[in-house]
């Protein structure tokens, strides 16, 4: 049982060397194992921001709060020790490293996240058919990371990434947008494998209702200025489908 | 860094023929080139006092160096003296020291692959300098037509060393190079890399420099007829105190030829110092000319420096494409942070990048136990300097 807990966050975007802009204005949410939270809101409400933050991103600075993990704060920790920890982002623009090939990047992520390197053999035959559900061709382990994939691809990749990893808390920010909808359903089914072990804590950050049809929410929030302003179940999704963001973007602007 | 120069000049009738500023007149007479100063345009780059005579020759040719030779069966590999007819047909020195390597050689190995044969092995030519004082090389490289083979060419040890060698690649052939500069930490090179590509031929050469004090190589390339491909990759890994320089230049004398030249280095530690020309020449009345050079440098610590010019000049409205791009920068934060985002330690994050960033033209070497020497190799300069 893992609790995932943000409390009181505030976080500043860094714009060149001097200039500085608030986005995170005092962020508050708790995540149990085994529960899936969607973080709904408006282009610009701080999302992603949100989910670079918690990663250790360089280009947000924490200037408030703290970020819990079964009690241990994970702000004070490098950006590869909260992956050691447990945390995993899935990034809404993956990054292209080239010339490092997808399939030495992966085991050395599974080596240092499972403490071990793991038996080159049995490593393979895990990848090959974590590959093979995400309908991932296998030609791509010997490419580099994400080095000239489609938008699809790259976050085929990500969830790959959550599967073999196996995170106590996956932050999935807009993993749906760009996808076509056979490529949602594949993704989807990727995530709703890791959710069924019930020992994960998901937090899926999305703009549209429409992976929601996929991944149901068990809480759904809505994001904005940069605060979580509003929190329901996974009904609010159908009132924002159906009333979208306006009230949110008014309020406060 | 400096900017890149691009002159472009239309194609005239009359009055004076457009004379390239790059393409600098050959002789093979020493005289003909004044000992440089330090401020011409080519020398400027190169800390002369350091290139200990090479430029004046004022020393005695006393240095030792030892040529050994590894080729199958196909291939022919012969020492000649200086007055074997083939030698120096295809060039003409650029340069004064390049004359006076010419000028001073006396034995020359010649390697010709003969017409029609694909070499079943690569063609391996160790150079290895065996002590102090100056000492003059000369290599010609002849892979006849429609031939093709693979040539390794490694320089080692101690060395004050000048030569020159030719590729001569016939029509239809194709020739791969691999010139390994591995130099012990306080040898000095200076290399004329001098190629001629038939119709329809194609040469591919890779130009590694781990080694040395001061190692400065000029590979040029120009055409004999139409067809030609030339592709110039190279590879620096330039540590404290250490001059690398390269300089290249393509003459697109004849049409339809085609090049690309990339260069890449990483350089670490003070006084670090890497110098890339890229010079392309498109000449006059010539048409679909496709050429381009890249030239990419990572900064791993403070204390380096990097000269990088890519210079263009054209004489002809009818270019097929003609480019260049040069960037030097440090490790890039998002890179770093996307594999530390997975778990993986700072430093091992820095070596998967600075190794992704090298694999990259390594793993165009078609030769497998080199990819995996020049890497490992890569990777001892890289754990000294972290």
């Amino acid at each position: 049982m893992t609790k995932f807990e943000i409390r009181g966050l505030r976080a500043d975007v860094l714009i060149g060397a001097e200039e500085r802009q608030e986005i995170l204005k005092g962020v508050d949410l708790t995540i149990n194992s085994g529960e899936t939270h969607a973080i709904m809101g408006p282009n610009g409400s701080g999302k992603s921001t949100l989910a670079y933050a918690i990663a250790g991103h360089p280009k947000y600075e924490i200037t408030d709060g703290e970020v819990l993990l079964d009690g241990e704060n994970v702000l004070e920790m490098g950006v590869d020790e909260r992956a050691r920890a447990g945390l995993f982002l899935a990034m809404q623009y993956p990054v292209e490293v080239p010339g490092v090939s997808m399939s030495n990047f992966l085991r050395s992520a599974v080596t240092a996240v499972r403490g071990e390197a793991p038996k080159l053999r049995a490593f393979s035959k895990e990848l090959q058919e974590a590959m093979k559900g995400l309908s991932i061709d296998p030609s791509f382990a010997a490419r580099g990371v994400n080095e000239g994939f489609s938008g699809g691809e790259k976050k085929r990749h990500e969830i790959l990434q959550l599967e073999l990893l196996k995170p106590k808390v996956a932050i999935l920010d807009e993993t749906d947008s760009g996808l076509d909808v056979d490529a949602l359903k594949v993704v989807s089914e990727g995530i709703n494998r890791a959710r069924a072990t019930g020992e994960i804590g998901v937090m899926l950050i999305t703009h549209y209702t429409r992976i929601l049809n996929y991944v149901k929410p068990d809480f759904v929030h809505v994001f904005a200025h940069g605060q979580v302003a509003e929190s329901g179940g996974p009904e609010l999704a159908e009132v924002l489908e159906a009333e979208g963001y306006e009230r949110f973007v008014k309020a406060g602007a | 860094m400096a900017s890149p120069n691009i002159e472009i000049k239309e194609h005239s009738h009359g009055g004076e023929l457009p004379v390239s500023k790059l393409d600098v007149h050959g002789s093979f007479d020493v005289a003909d080139f004044p000992v440089p100063n330090g401020r011409e345009e080519e020398w400027r780059f190169t800390p002369l006092r350091r290139l200990r005579g090479l430029h004046q020759h004022t020393e005695a040719t006393d240095g030792k160096i030892t040529v050994e030779t590894d080729a199958p069966a196909e291939v022919t590999v012969e020492t000649v003296g200086r007055d074997d007819a083939r030698l120096g047909t295809s060039f003409l020195p650029t340069d004064r020291v390049s004359a006076l390597a010419y000028a001073s050689f006396t034995e020359a190995t010649v390697v010709t692959v003969p017409k029609e044969t694909q070499a079943s092995a690569p063609v391996s030519i160790k150079v290895t300098g065996t002590g102090q004082g100056e000492s003059y090389g000369h290599i010609l490289v002849r892979a006849e037509r429609h031939s093709a083979a693979t040539v390794v060419l490694e320089y080692a040890g101690s060395a004050v060393h000048a030569d020159n060698v030719e590729f001569v690649v016939e029509d239809g052939a194709q020739l791969t190079v691999v010139s390994l500069q591995d130099w012990e930490r306080d040898a000095v090179q200076v290399s004329h890399h001098y190629t001629k590509v038939g119709r329809d031929a194609r040469f591919r050469s890779f130009v590694v420099t781990l080694g040395g004090d001061l190692v400065r190589l000029s590979p040029k390339v120009g055409y004999t007829a139409p067809g030609g491909d030339a592709e110039l990759y190279g590879l620096y890994f330039t540590g404290a105190g250490q001059h690398h320089e390269h300089r290249s230049l393509i003459d697109h004398n004849v049409s339809n030829t085609r090049s690309r030249v990339e260069y890449k280095g990483a350089l670490s530690g003070e006084e670090a110092h890497a110098v890339w020309i890229g010079d392309v020449i498109i000449g006059e009345g010539t048409e679909g000319t496709d050429s381009y050079e890249h030239n990419r440098n990572l900064v791993l610590t403070d204390g380096t420096r990097v000269d990088s010019v890519p210079n263009l000049e054209i004489f002809t409205g009818e270019v097929e494409g003609a480019g260049h791009a040069s960037a030097s920068g440090r490790l890039d934060d998002i890179h770093l942070f996307y594999l530390q985002s997975r778990g993986i330690p700072a430093d091992e994050a820095r070596k998967l990048v600075i190794r992704g960033f090298f694999a990259e033209l390594i793993n165009r070497i078609e030769v497998p136990e080199l990819r995996e020497r020049i890497m490992t190799e890569v990777e001892e300069k890289l754990a000294l300097h972290e």
